[in-house]
């Protein structure tokens, strides 16, 4: 089977995020008076192949521990699609 | 006797000539390593030194810590051997969880590169053995990503035990604890955003740089070749 993967990585809570935080800063500049709480992160659309969802879920998690996050500092929520 | 120093090249380092000047005018054999390389050869400390390694795609150090070669720095540290990360050093250094922490984007969003002066805050590393608490040096940074960020026990760990070795005198990049340089549990692996070796040529302004890296040379002749 084949997934269509997105790997989100953010800064955990608590951590401070200067991008998000200087994003937020100019809203209001640009007349979005109703938005706040910008965070910034990292986005990753990715193919996997495994024998089922499980199995892809397991190695994007694998993944997002050794590399594509760092836990100090990030967590990573993945989101799976099989793809036709 | 003559301290080899094994100078860790990845693709994209940019400042491996510079510790290798440095080290040589205080006396240090430098030996330049390519991050393909499965083993460091006959070296007595090992530098990390900065740059871009591998682009800082994804995260600085984050490509370079599955570098070839990072088995053998390891091994090397696992084994007592003094190995120094300086800035993009540093970050290979945490990404390898040789040390503890992360660096972040400066906390102002600017690119820093400017004198900076530091305080020796531990004696217990050998970046800085001998050199007494409280000594001041000027060294420059010259970083994006040197805003120094741990949990809160790990942070009150590393006060309590001295793992904390340099503190900058004015916090430019929003470090916790405005830290600059800290340590393993045993001393033997370093990392420091700012550049000891832009500060060991007279030429250089400053030779402040040359206190922690004849530190360093002296720890590596202190201990027997690996």
């Amino acid at each position: 089977m084949r997934f269509e993967a997105l790997v989100e990585v953010r800064l955990r809570p608590g951590i401070a995020d200067p991008q998000g935080a200087t994003i937020e800063r100019a809203l209001p500049a640009l007349g979005f008076d109703t938005i706040s709480q910008v965070r910034a992160g990292k986005a990753f659309r990715l193919t996997v192949e495994a024998p089922d969802e499980m199995a892809a879920r397991g190695q994007l998690d694998e993944l997002c521990r050794r590399f594509l996050a760092n836990p100090v500092i990030e967590d990573a929520v993945v989101s799976l699609e099989e793809l036709p | 006797m003559t301290a080899a120093v094994g100078v860790v090249v990845f693709p994209g380092s940019n400042c491996e000539h510079d510790v290798a000047e440095a080290v040589a005018h205080l006396g240090g054999e430098p030996r330049l390593v390519w991050h393909a390389d499965r083993d460091l050869g006959p070296v007595d400390a090992v530098v990390l030194p900065g740059g871009f390694a591998h682009g800082d795609y994804l995260r600085p150090g984050a490509i370079a810590r599955f570098s070839p070669v990072m088995s053998a720095v390891e091994e090397f540290a696992r084994s007592g051997g003094p190995v120094v990360g300086i800035c993009n050093g540093f970050q290979v250094l945490t990404e390898a969880h040789l040390l503890p922490g992360a660096l972040q984007k400066n906390s102002g969003l600017t690119f820093l590169c400017q004198s900076c002066e530091l305080i020796v805050a531990s004696e217990e590393s050998v970046l800085t053995e001998g050199v007494p608490c409280g000594t001041r040096l000027s060294i420059p940074i010259n970083h994006f990503e040197g805003n120094y960020t741990c949990d809160e026990r790990t942070l009150a760990e590393l006060e309590a035990t001295g793992r904390v070795v340099l503190r900058y005198a004015e916090n430019p990049n929003g470090s916790v604890g405005a830290i600059a340089g800290v340590a393993n549990d045993r001393g033997n692996v370093v990392g420091l955003m700012p550049h000891p070796e832009r500060a060991t040529l007279p030429a250089s302004g400053s030779t402040d740089g040359a206190v922690l890296l004849s530190a360093l040379l002296k720890s590596a002749l202190g201990r027997a070749r690996v």
